[in-house]
């Protein structure tokens, strides 16, 4: 790699997994990415046992807090997936949260995001494949099937047409998962390559520096849009599996 | 033989510096923990926050729904009681009016009662002033014919003469009518 | 050999450089969506709010295949 030069920027060294009590990696042992996963869990369980706990009339500041993302989680999926998502909820408001707080957890310094790893986002998105395929044919059997067979489509075109939707199904969960995990690493290692250009500049590493405070807000942003486009494709593939008619 | 092996190697160190996201040996214990956290997070928002907020939504709905209908219910209430205070503040209304009419009449015939006998006691003592001075101009006149004969006698005896009385009386009282 | 291996490393930087032109075409379609969503919703504000859930859908949409291109540049550099 380009190491030869004075300029050293590992921007991808921030993703490495490593093992929290040293020795190689096998299926259960805790790394730096199994800490971050207990902190993003311990942080939601915290935020809404604690929104829950008052169950008073009158919300207070926490409260308020988790009844905004219940509120929001619930209709949302109400609106997108129909009534009879409805019983998704609380598999969808998992996936929000988790990819919310992760994310965000993820933007302190220091840390590690557990979805800027593909393994991770390929995980939630499979997870919603597998649902959306399995609700799908054991609510509608080959009925399941009529989707990719696009109706309003001329005749002559409609193989064509159920060949891309099926191609476009299955690409889903890879498009699914990219999305997430490619703009968290993207977001990642860009103020990573602009910490790496300031640790040379001298003087003028303001400028990489203010380009990070930029960025840094830009990704806060993307860390709240990504989580929300997650879950709202989510509720649009609910819909295919629970709702009346495709759109 | 070499060749694969140095390319083996060199994809081992590319590996390591590469992208630890294509780090296939890490990601078994990847899906595992992050499907232990979801199921954990799953557990904690379906079995336990969930329900919770569902119900205290709910049951603020409820709540406000009941506020609400009790509400409207005063608001009837408050209407009705309204009319029936308008109702009893106009019927003392009429009833005041009534009293006021009455007190009213009974005191104007008592004012017509007293009037009455006030002008009564009033034309009494006129004709009995009346009555005195005519008696008083009466008494005056004799006196005045009595003087006057005193005076006419008393005159023609001072000029030398006698007079006779009756004569004295008669020319008198002649002047005294005339 | 090392000619050779010289050669493989330049072809692999320059396909993720020109891998990376796709992204273009994705903020082109991502621009698109925007401006036709920020017209639409000025000229009939009123019925913004319900259309957000399908202007972030189609955002994702577009951003799909751009994410696409980028992978493959992923991919040339450090998989392939």
């Amino acid at each position: 790699m380009a190491e030869e030069g004075g300029l050293q920027i590992h921007p991808m060294d921030q993703f490495q997994i490593h093992s929290l009590f040293g020795g190689d990696i096998g299926m259960f042992t805790p790394t730096n990415q199994t800490l971050w996963l207990g902190i993003t869990v311990l942080a939601i369980s915290a935020l809404m046992l604690a929104a829950s706990a008052g169950r008073s009339m009158i919300p207070g500041r926490v409260q308020s807090i988790g009844e905004l993302f219940y509120g929001f989680i619930h209709d949302m999926v109400e609106e997108v997936a129909g009534h009879d998502g409805a019983k998704f909820f609380p598999y969808v408001m998992a996936l929000f949260t988790f990819i919310l707080f992760s994310n965000l957890l993820g933007l302190l310094p220091m840390s590690f995001s557990p979805t800027s790893h593909i393994a991770a986002t390929a995980t939630l998105a499979i997870m919603v494949f597998l649902t959306v395929t399995l609700v799908g044919i054991w609510r509608k059997g080959l009925g399941f099937l009529a989707m990719f067979w696009v109706s309003s489509a001329p005749l002559v075109l409609r193989p064509v047409l159920a060949a891309i939707e099926v191609i476009s199904y299955f690409v889903r969960p890879l498009s699914h998962s990219i999305r997430l995990g490619g703009n968290i690493m993207a977001g990642h290692a860009m103020i990573k390559v602009f910490a790496g250009f300031a640790g040379v500049m001298g003087v003028a590493s303001v400028l990489p520096i203010a380009a990070i405070a930029a960025i840094y807000g830009l990704e806060l942003l993307v860390a709240v849009v990504q989580a929300y486009v997650f879950t709202i494709l989510t509720c649009v593939y609910l819909r295919d599996a629970v709702g009346e008619a495709h759109h | 033989m070499a060749t694969e092996e140095t390319a083996h190697a060199a994809a081992e160190a590319a590996h390591q510096a590469g992208m630890p996201q294509l780090n296939f040996a890490t990601w078994p214990n990847q899906i595992f923990w992050l499907v232990v956290a979801m199921v954990v997070i799953w557990f904690v928002l379906a079995k336990i926050a969930l329900p919770r907020i569902g119900g205290v939504l709910a049951e603020r709905k409820g709540a406000i729904a009941k506020d609400l209908a009790a509400a409207e219910e005063l608001k009837s209430k408050a209407k009705a009681a309204e009319g029936a205070y308008t109702a009893a503040l106009d019927q003392a209304r009429a009833e005041a009016a009534k009293i006021i009419a009455a007190t009213k009449a009974e005191i104007q015939k008592e004012l017509d009662a007293a009037t009455a006998e006030a002008d009564a006691k009033i034309s009494a003592k006129a004709a009995e002033g009346e009555s005195r001075i005519a008696e008083i101009r009466a008494g005056a006149e004799a006196a005045v014919a009595e003087v006057a004969k005193d005076t006419a006698g008393a005159l023609v005896s001072a000029l030398g003469g006698s007079a006779d009385e009756a004569a004295i009386a008669s020319a008198v009282s002649a002047r005294v009518k005339g | 050999m090392e000619d050779v291996a010289q050669f493989a490393l330049m072809g692999k930087y320059i396909g993720a450089g020109l891998a990376t032109i796709g992204l273009g075409g994705a903020g082109i379609g991502v621009g698109n969506i925007a401006a036709n969503f920020l017209a639409g919703a000025l000229r009939n504000p009123s019925a913004a709010p319900a259309q957000t859930a399908n202007f972030f859908v189609g955002v994702a949409f577009a951003e799909a295949l751009g994410i696409f291109s980028f992978l493959i540049a992923l991919l040339l550099l450090f998989a392939a």
